[in-house]
């Protein structure tokens, strides 16, 4: 125990080093992120002051007034930065590919808990340094904020960011194991990419969907990763469906754990070591 | 023959090469072709539920369903075109100053911008050009105003202008990286500028989105590349502001300026390229 803890801790630590190499090119390259949501601020605002001249009184789309929108999509950008892993699935894939996942196999290190901590300890690293960027978006654009959350539903909030990370994790990790069947995911991966985007409600809130793809949409794990967060925050979630949502998730998130345990399992009795 | 290679013919083997090539792993580019254009749809989906909502994109700008759908198209044409012939050649372009091989394209007795801008053709990208054409010929067709002729040879003209704006900044870009050594984050930031002339420039307004417009118009003028064209198709429907001619004659203006500064970095960089490894 005691052992994998301090392998565990040795871990962590290198990777956060790894990662603080490029810190100059990857605070760049966060505050650019943001550049794709000016333009929907802008587009939202275009919209909102079309619906407002032709219509009276609180203009909504699908519930949100404008400031909500403008909210949200910077709601979604901070459930993206815990949930996306960007290159997990493809680089296990690439590693059972190339046959190099083997040194999981010989080194008495298990592979999900070192990915996980790797991805851990790049994230924790993100957030350090992406701390200074998102700061001066969210107090730049503190205006749209009206409704901030009240006591408890803070504590929801940061349990559904932490389950978004968790299940981002272990989905991108299944999928990335379906290699041991596969060997080429690029093309499944792309199309996951694609759907996560829209339906992970990152593209718009998918409350704008109208029925019955609404509700087709909020069966599916993806709106765990970007949309549930936010919508939480903006108290579009409350009381018993706050407890369901945070359940479900939950729930969803120990399903992916048990997937990406059971790929690794008989992902490995099939593996058959290309490569050198 | 002659003793140089006439671009026209090395342009066409280059074309063909890619095709064969494409044709050679084919349910690969079945399988490319298929995903950008589910990218297209979605977005086209994204944009139809906004007219759910909303009249018009902006109150009093006219640009309703099918004026922002040709808009859409003419977006969608441009960057598509770009797709085909350039994206790749950028990527690989900063790829051959990192690992040297540009040493081979230096040695060719051909232009070497000519040479690592068209070397490969991601035909896939024909599909969502296609897309384009039916969504501008669609959206033209729900118009009110007719469109003439000299409309149609005008938007040709402008559509030709928003490719030369794209790939200017495209290899100006990928330039830069003789000096930087890595360009990945670079043709991220120009997918993020790209991003920028997605919408029509008017929802650009206020204290922002004035400077915004103004930066993205004259400075780096990626707002002219799909905003003048997809004008000539919507804009007769109504009262022309002189502002707006102005605009229009400034697109083949801006697409010569940035080529001009293209070429310019381009042949600096090739001053300053050291080549690499070995």
């Amino acid at each position: 125990m005691a052992n994998t803890a301090s392998t565990a801790w040795t871990i962590l630590r290198i990777s956060m080093e790894e990662r603080l190499v490029y810190r100059g090119d990857f605070m760049l390259g966060t505050l650019m992120r943001f550049l794709p949501i000016v333009t929907q601020i802008f587009l939202w605002a275009a919209v909102f002051s079309a619906m407002e001249a032709v219509m009276t009184g609180d203009v909504t789309v699908a519930g949100y007034r404008y400031h909500d929108m403008v909210a949200y999509y910077l709601l979604t950008m901070l459930s993206r930065a815990f949930s996306s892993m960007p290159g997990l699935a493809s680089g296990i894939t690439r590693e059972i590919r190339s046959g190099t996942i083997k040194r999981f196999l010989v080194q008495p290190v298990d592979m999900l808990l070192f990915l996980f901590l790797y991805r851990t300890a790049h994230k924790l690293v993100y957030y350090g340094v992406a701390l200074i960027p998102f700061a001066l978006v969210f107090y730049l654009c503190r205006g749209f904020f009206v409704e901030t959350p009240q006591g408890w539903v803070w504590a929801a909030y940061a349990a559904s960011l932490l389950m978004a990370f968790l299940l981002g994790f272990f989905l991108e990790a299944t999928i990335g194991m379906l290699g041991f069947w596969f060997l080429e995911v690029s093309s499944l991966l792309f199309i996951y990419m694609l759907l996560s985007f829209f339906f992970s409600g990152h593209m718009f809130p998918i409350d704008m969907l109208p029925q019955p793809w609404a509700t087709a949409v909020k069966m599916i794990p993806l709106q765990y990763l970007a949309y549930f967060p936010a919508a939480v925050f903006l108290g579009k979630v409350q009381g018993a469906a706050l407890v369901q949502g945070l359940a479900v998730q939950a729930v969803w998130t120990l399903v992916f754990f048990l997937s990406a345990r059971w790929a690794w399992r008989c992902g490995t009795r099939r593996y058959s070591a290309f490569g050198g | 023959m002659t003793r140089f290679a006439r671009p026209w013919a090395v342009f066409l083997t280059f074309a063909r090469n890619s095709l064969i090539r494409d044709m050679t792993f084919r349910a690969n580019f079945l399988i490319e072709l298929a995903s950008s254009l589910s990218w297209v749809f979605m977005n086209l989906g994204f944009y139809l539920l906004i007219f759910q909502y909303a009249p018009s994109i902006g109150a009093g700008t006219g640009w309703g369903k099918w004026e922002f759908f040709a808009f859409a198209g003419t977006g969608l044409i441009i960057n598509s075109v770009t797709g085909m012939f350039f994206m790749t050649n950028g990527d690989e372009f900063g790829e051959m100053i990192r690992t040297g091989t540009l040493d081979f394209a230096l040695l060719k007795p051909i232009d070497t911008q000519f040479l690592v801008s068209l070397q490969r053709v991601e035909w896939s990208s024909g599909g969502n050009l296609l897309v384009g054409i039916a969504l501008v010929l669609v959206s033209a067709s729900h118009l009110q105003a007719p469109i003439g002729p000299l409309q149609a040879a005008l938007y040709g003209m402008f559509l030709i202008c928003g490719v030369v704006i794209l790939y200017s900044l495209l290899f100006s870009f990928a330039a830069v990286s003789v000096w930087l050594g890595r360009n990945t984050s670079l043709l991220d930031f120009w997918f993020y500028i790209v991003s920028f002339s997605r919408y029509p420039m008017e929802i650009y307004q206020g204290r922002l989105g004035s400077p915004i417009r103004w930066f993205f118009s004259f400075i780096i003028p990626v707002l002219v590349a799909v905003n003048v064209p997809a004008r000539v198709l919507v804009r007769p429907l109504y009262p022309q502001a002189t502002g707006d001619w102005l605009f229009a004659l400034g697109a083949p203006v801006a697409a010569a300026a940035s080529f001009a500064v293209c070429r310019w970095i381009f042949t600096r960089a090739l001053r300053s390229y050291r080549s690499a490894s070995s």
